[in-house]
């Protein structure tokens, strides 16, 4: 029939047109500040199912050593160029310290070998990129537990911050200010008390080298690997992150990445 | 599915209430829903367009990538599925974007956004799979109450045994009329079947298991599937098979009477046609 197969035409091209529309539409809704916010209404819904579901203290999967990445990828900075940092490891990082300051009774300043002399924990775990690839490595660190039960934290802090040695953008352009382009991570309590939640110092039984964040990096198991600060130089705790750089909370999350990484 | 009769006089039409008022929907919602999650989908795919089986990657062996590769014409998109390797410039690993050949996976047209951006791409996804599960939910909760999957979508045994010549009858496009038209034949009973209880959820699944929060909650889903990467290759085979239902599916509607279909899914109302009418065109 005729008439019908017009109808059919006039369908394919009004749904190749909406289709059209809907990919320009989507483009132009994505950059939108409404549909943005609306679209995280999802992420705050999956943060709070998975508080709900997965509970404080459930581990993540660990594995054996038979299951270790032969080659284990390393992404993000792979070699900070930061002058004070290139210092640090020019002398195997002796006169490297970790500061802990912001919202807490006790501020520290820890050596490497004082890290090491604390109670350690050793886990061969999996790590999730944003991407979608998978690795899987053994890590050996101080659990933050140990560093925050040291340092007390005040009842007002609900926020541990990791500040980084790196800086992922060249400075140039845009981003005039050293310090907004430098890597930065923060988790709240809940994680920062995680049995898994470890600050690392060996990856496969062995220093970590700079590739993997040396001297010291975040292991956090049940979120994605962004999360996993590396090059760690402070932690701060505090209330909000308002006063830090984009004020959302991460270097990522800065860049319209969700703030909880846990899918 | 109520058989509701306007009075069946000689030459009048038939209406028949062929869809309910949830199971009209909770299809639209799942129309809108699968599309973005599927664009959306492919361009948090585009990020790391490869695919492994277990739970690491093994960079060197993907079972299936699409990449782009320079060549003395330009970039060249390559497609490798279990070592083979296609050839496949301006569909998959290279195609046009902002008017010159660019790498990416998949091309612009079909990612959300368009551009490439991984954040956003989750941000779409991970809203429409909010929207997806309590909406299946809600199907498969009427579904059962009303005993309409009991009724319409579970093939009768005699009915199975007729497999073979609804097939021919399929390819032959010649399709029910009149009161064989009210249920559902039995391919699209199998296809509905295996739509509703094993692509959708295996979907759902499969995208939990890809969540390292869900895998400390739930570690048996890694042994269900298979690991964290076997996992993400289910779910782009089931998006897949997905699709490819979809494009069956869409044929159907189109040749089986376009409008009756679309006006029976928007408003329920189904015309069988002339009384006596036979499946002849």
């Amino acid at each position: 029939m005729r008439g019908n197969r017009l109808y059919r035409r006039d369908l394919l091209k009004a749904l190749a047109a909406l289709g059209g529309l809907a990919v320009s539409g989507c483009d132009r809704l994505s950059i939108e500040r409404h549909t943005r916010s609306v679209l995280d209404a999802a992420n705050g819904l999956t943060y709070r199912a998975q508080r709900l579901l997965i509970g404080a203290d459930r581990l993540a999967p660990e594995y054996g050593e038979a299951d270790i990445s032969p080659v284990f990828r390393a992404n993000g900075s792979t070699d900070p160029q930061d002058e004070a940092y290139r210092d640090l490891a020019g002398n195997q990082f002796t006169d490297w310290r970790l500061k802990v300051d912001g919202l807490v009774e006790q501020e520290l300043s820890l050596s490497l070998e004082e890290l090491r002399a604390l109670p350690a924990r050793t886990q061969i775990t999996r790590h999730d990129c944003v991407e979608g690839w998978s690795g899987i490595g053994k890590w050996t660190g101080v659990p933050l537990s140990e560093i925050l039960s040291r340092a007390s934290v005040r009842p007002e802090a609900r926020f541990v911050v990791f500040h980084c040695a790196d800086a992922l953008d060249d400075g140039g352009g845009f981003w005039v200010d050293p310090e907004s382009i430098r890597y930065y991570e923060s988790i709240d309590l809940i994680d920062a008390a995680h049995p898994q939640t470890i600050l690392a110092y060996d990856m496969n039984d062995k220093p970590l080298t700079v590739p993997h964040g040396a001297p010291l990096r975040l292991r956090l198991e049940r979120q994605l690997g962004y999360k996993m600060a590396k090059y760690l130089m402070r932690i701060e705790l505090v209330r909000s992150f308002a006063d830090l750089h984009g004020g959302r909370g991460g270097y990522w999350e800065d860049r319209g990445y969700e703030w909880y990484a846990g899918i | 599915m109520a058989a509701v009769l306007t009075p069946d006089t000689p030459g009048a039409e038939r209406r028949y209430r062929r869809h309910a008022g949830l199971v009209r929907v909770t299809h639209w919602i799942n129309v809108v829903c699968f599309t973005l999650l599927l664009m959306s989908g492919l361009q948090i795919f585009n990020a790391h367009p490869a695919l492994y089986v277990g739970e690491r990657s093994d960079f060197d062996h993907p079972t299936l990538s699409i990449l782009a590769r320079p060549s003395e014409h330009g970039i060249v998109g390559e497609t490798v599925i279990l070592g083979h390797s296609f050839d496949t410039t301006g569909v998959l690993g290279a195609s046009r974007e902002a008017g010159q050949i660019s790498p990416r996976a998949f091309p612009s047209w079909i990612t959300i956004p368009s551009y490439q951006d991984l954040a956003t791409g989750r941000r779409w996804h991970f809203f429409f799979a909010w929207l997806l599960v309590p909406n299946g939910l809600a199907y498969l909760a009427w579904g059962f109450a009303s005993r309409h999957i009991g009724r319409d979508l579970l093939p009768r045994r005699a009915a199975l045994r007729h497999v073979g010549r609804e097939v021919l009858d399929h390819l032959r496009l010649r399709f029910p009329r009149g009161e064989a038209a009210k249920r559902y034949n039995v391919l699209q009973q199998l296809a509905y079947l295996l739509v509703v209880f094993g692509l959708f959820p295996l979907m759902v699944l499969t995208g939990l298991t890809m969540s390292p929060g869900i895998d400390s909650a739930v570690p048996q889903l890694l042994t269900l599937f298979g690991g964290r990467q076997t996992a993400r290759l289910i779910h782009f085979a089931a998006a897949s098979g997905l699709v490819l239902f979809v494009i069956v599916h869409l044929v159907m509607v189109l040749v089986s009477g376009v409008w009756n279909n679309l006006r029976s899914m928007i408003t329920g109302w189904y015309d069988l046609g002339k009384p006596g009418a036979t499946d002849a065109r």
